[in-house]
């Protein structure tokens, strides 16, 4: 137990599609469960997952997205997305994972530092009361590689 | 395996957790929980019982099961079993490690 070099996990989520977003979720979630440190990096369409008003309507893919297996003009008619989307969710639900929003607050209180990024947030014209309670921040991405502070960080980017 | 705690001889996996849950014992759990470097007050209890309470059910143990469960939130269960909640303290409980990944 315990054996792992991994000590601290820093990821970027860049996209704010089901798939990625509850990557990033699962992945920072089991870090810490594992006694390993994890932060995220909200940035670009990534900030969609910390809007209080767009994180419980985020989507799964289905143009552009080969593992769908459907023909992706199929994938862009009206309702095909929202369909998807909703299979997905139903699947998740049967897993006991959280929605988006009890999923941040989990990780919250676990430990996992949260942050918005500020050029994002400021291209996006957001404020900050546009984002979640949870968020520890908006901060540069200078300011998040000095988060790697120790032997044994990672970063990783989705 | 077998390992010696509390003068008794318990089946431990490869991991150090017991595979054999009639073995054990409050006194077993203290030791179990002092090499964990936790040292065990009535909260950690509390916990201990829950974590009895939903494998006897047969119900997978989750951190979100935790935030639910009114017994501890995810705060506190962090800081009772530093390091990994939900492995150390199924580890003191003498249960199998969750394979949950949430």
């Amino acid at each position: 137990m315990g054996d792992t070099k991994v000590k601290k996990m820093l990821f970027i989520l860049s996209k704010a599609t089901i798939e990625n977003a509850y990557a990033a979720f699962v992945m920072a979630n089991g870090a810490r469960m594992e006694g390993i440190e994890s932060e995220i990096f909200f940035t670009f369409f990534g900030l969609e997952a910390i809007q209080k008003k767009k994180l419980e309507h985020l989507h799964v893919a289905t143009v552009g997205n080969p593992a769908m297996h459907m023909p992706t003009m199929l994938g862009g008619l009206p309702g095909v997305e929202a369909f998807a989307t909703k299979m997905m969710k139903k699947e998740m639900e049967k897993l006991d994972m959280p929605p988006v929003g009890e999923f941040l607050e989990i990780l919250s209180d676990s430990g996992c530092k949260l942050w918005g990024c500020k050029l994002a947030v400021d291209m996006f014209h957001l404020k900050e009361e546009d984002l979640i309670d949870e968020l520890d921040g908006i901060i540069t991405i200078g300011d998040f590689y000095n988060r790697a502070d120790q032997e044994g960080t990672h970063l990783l980017f989705i | 395996m077998k390992k010696v705690i509390a003068q008794t001889e318990i089946n431990v996996n490869e991991e150090g957790y017991m595979t054999e849950f009639s073995q054990w014992t409050k006194e077993i759990c203290e030791c179990l929980a002092e090499e964990q470097g936790i040292c065990m007050t009535e909260k950690h209890w509390e916990v201990i019982d829950y974590i009895h309470e939903k494998h006897n059910g047969n119900e997978a143990l989750s951190i979100r099961g935790i935030k639910k469960s009114g017994v501890i939130n995810i705060k506190e269960f962090y800081s009772l079993f530093p390091g990994g909640p939900l492995k150390k303290s199924t580890l003191i409980a003498g249960i199998p490690k969750p394979k949950s990944c949430i």
